[in-house]
């Protein structure tokens, strides 16, 4: 299978021929076929229970399931988790570089924010934003002694979408940051003198060579808070923004199903954290690239292979780099 | 290139925190001289070399590469701190070649090579492309152009970081116990690379445990223990004929 094999052998290192493969009756586990039935039967109880419950509207459910109202709530959540997630990894980069700088105030102004915006409940900063116009009715911006200056409603300028936004966004960022900062400082002090030892100043250092390094371990953290972050944007209904929860909650009022719509919005729910579960896999996948020797195969290609490898013998030396010398290493 | 020594310190001194580890180092290296430096690990030849290239500043003395102070201006008699981008400039000039090879595990043995050229150097893709697979050819590894460094045995690990080194054209190597790492049976086919570079006028200045390779390549040999020279001379009279006490006793339990 290697090419270990296929290499000519070396001459006292003849190896005698192979003995018979063993055959054991392996050790019964009766207690894992118990423990296991129990908890099947309990599972599936559950499953019947709520299956056949008399007044749960299974087919509500399913007319709903696809209705026009909560489609448009879907899209919504998207955008919200999109566009709170942009901003919490573009902040979160900016506020971690900001913490490691050798400038003792932007260290500073970093951890001031991580600490304010960590420490409060994201439900809280949502409902600031939104009744933001009740104690500022204008936001401004200028240089103050000279004409520049500009100011807006802050009712036009915050709407219930852009307090939803910022609120999750500004929150998240401060997750991020936390995130970003190990990952910077999981890459090797080897890596950034090599760079430095080439010539290459802090900021090609930081996006060549230490942020890609650094991305193998942000990433599964950052897929957590992209699936938290979809499910976190139901907190948005507290501003009325039409997402999915909201949407199930209206329509929940004026036809009584609250358990059905609830289920309804639970199943959308889940289908799109899955489909994200399945292309976090991907993406770490692709930052794996050289940390190992091989890449992990895909879910496709590990089914392939079992069907193929189904109770045949493991494979002696899996994937020694086929591509070395015989001999060495 | 001025006419003077590559390298020249005078009374190189530098402290971390209250230890010093170097305590007055003078010394220099002519062009296309191989200094090698051996000493007990804690010696402070690592230090000085990496003080080279100022990945770490020095806190006492003069130190300098082709003529120009590492890290510093002299106007008048005042120093003045270089900025960033000098000091990235200086470093570009200078190749380090690591004892843990520190190469770019999410790049290519060529992408490894072409990415300070084209950053630091602002070369064009397609010349430093060119260059780097002339370079990988010369370091006999013409085969491994798209293979990533964890493919890669140690020692093709370290002749690939060689390479990567001298594609930015430089005009000094510094080896930091290049071979340390290495499984004994790879050693060889560094040191080959290094010979070669050497015969070909490369200056280097090479911290090595390696008696035979600083022997038959290094044109000078410096002992170093305690943050001090303690012996320097022509490597065939140091390893066999050394003149102080500690030199002696160093060489009786490494040869």
């Amino acid at each position: 299978m290697t090419d270990i094999a296929s290499g000519p052998a070396a001459p006292g290192s003849q190896a005698g021929p192979r003995p018979e493969a063993i055959k054991a009756i392996p050790v019964r586990h009766p207690w894992r076929w118990v423990s296991g039935a129990l908890v099947l039967a309990f599972a599936g109880d559950v499953v019947y229970t709520f299956a056949t419950a008399p007044d749960l509207r299974w087919d509500q459910v399913w007319k709903w399931l696809s209705g026009r109202l909560i489609l448009e709530g879907i899209v919504i959540t998207l955008e919200l988790t999109v566009l709170a997630m942009v901003i919490g990894i573009v902040l979160g980069i900016v506020l971690a570089v900001m913490r490691l700088s050798p400038s003792p105030v932007m260290s500073w102004v970093s951890w001031l924010y991580i600490w304010f915006f960590r420490g409060t409940p994201v439900l809280v900063q949502i409902f600031f934003w939104f009744n933001l116009n009740t104690v500022l009715p204008h936001i401004g911006i200028g240089i103050p002694g000279t004409p520049l200056h500009w100011q807006e409603s802050t009712n036009l300028l915050i709407s219930a979408f852009t307090a939803a936004t910022l609120g999750l966004g500004l929150n998240e960022a401060a997750y991020m940051a936390e995130i970003v900062r190990a990952g910077i400082i999981s890459v090797e002090q080897g890596q950034t003198e090599a760079a430095q030892a080439l010539g290459m100043n802090r900021l090609q250092l930081m996006r060549r060579i230490v942020l890609p390094q650094a991305m193998r371990v942000i990433i599964p953290p950052t897929g957590n808070e992209t699936i938290s972050m979809l499910k976190t944007t139901s907190l948005a209904s507290i501003a009325a923004v039409p997402e999915l929860f909201t949407r199930s909650e209206q329509i929940a009022n004026f036809t009584f199903l609250v358990i059905e719509l609830a289920i309804v919005a639970s199943i959308w729910y889940l289908a799109m954290t899955t489909v994200l579960t399945i292309g976090q896999y991907y993406v770490e996948r692709y930052f794996a690239r050289g940390a190992q020797r091989e890449l992990p195969p895909t879910p496709f290609q590990r089914f392939r292979r079992m069907l193929f490898t189904f109770h045949a013998p493991p494979p002696a030396v899996p994937d020694v780099s086929v591509s070395f010398p015989p001999g060495r290493r | 290139m001025s006419a003077g020594p590559m390298v020249k310190a005078e009374a190189v001194h530098k402290s971390f925190g209250r230890l010093e580890v170097l305590r007055g180092i003078d010394l220099e290296v002519n062009p296309k001289e191989v200094m090698c430096m051996i000493g007990p690990s804690g010696s402070g030849k690592s230090t000085f070399l990496r003080c080279i290239n100022h990945l770490e500043k020095i806190d006492a003395g003069r130190l300098s590469v082709d003529g120009e102070l590492v890290g510093y201006r002299q106007r008048g008699d005042k120093l003045y701190e270089l900025p960033d981008r000098e000091v990235c400039q200086k470093r570009s000039e200078i190749g380090m070649v690591f004892q843990h090879f520190n190469l770019f595990p999410h790049m290519t043995a060529l992408e490894n090579l072409i990415e300070a050229p084209i950053r630091v150097k602002k070369a064009s893709r397609s010349t430093a492309v060119a260059y780097a697979r002339a370079l990988l050819d010369r370091v006999g590894l013409a085969d491994k152009t798209n293979a990533y460094p964890k493919q890669l045995s140690g020692g093709q690990q370290q002749r690939v970081a060689i390479a990567r080194a001298l594609a930015m054209d430089p005009k000094l190597m510094l080896f930091d116990e290049p071979t340390s790492a290495l499984d004994p049976e790879l050693v060889g086919e560094v040191l080959d690379v290094m010979r070669r570079l050497a015969q070909d006028g490369m200056t280097m200045v090479v911290v090595t445990h390696e008696m035979g390779f600083a022997r038959e390549v290094g044109d000078t040999l410096v002992f170093m223990d305690g943050g001090v020279i303690v012996e320097a001379g022509k490597p065939r009279d140091v390893l066999a004929n050394p003149q102080q006490e500690r030199t002696r006793s160093f060489l009786s339990k490494v040869l």
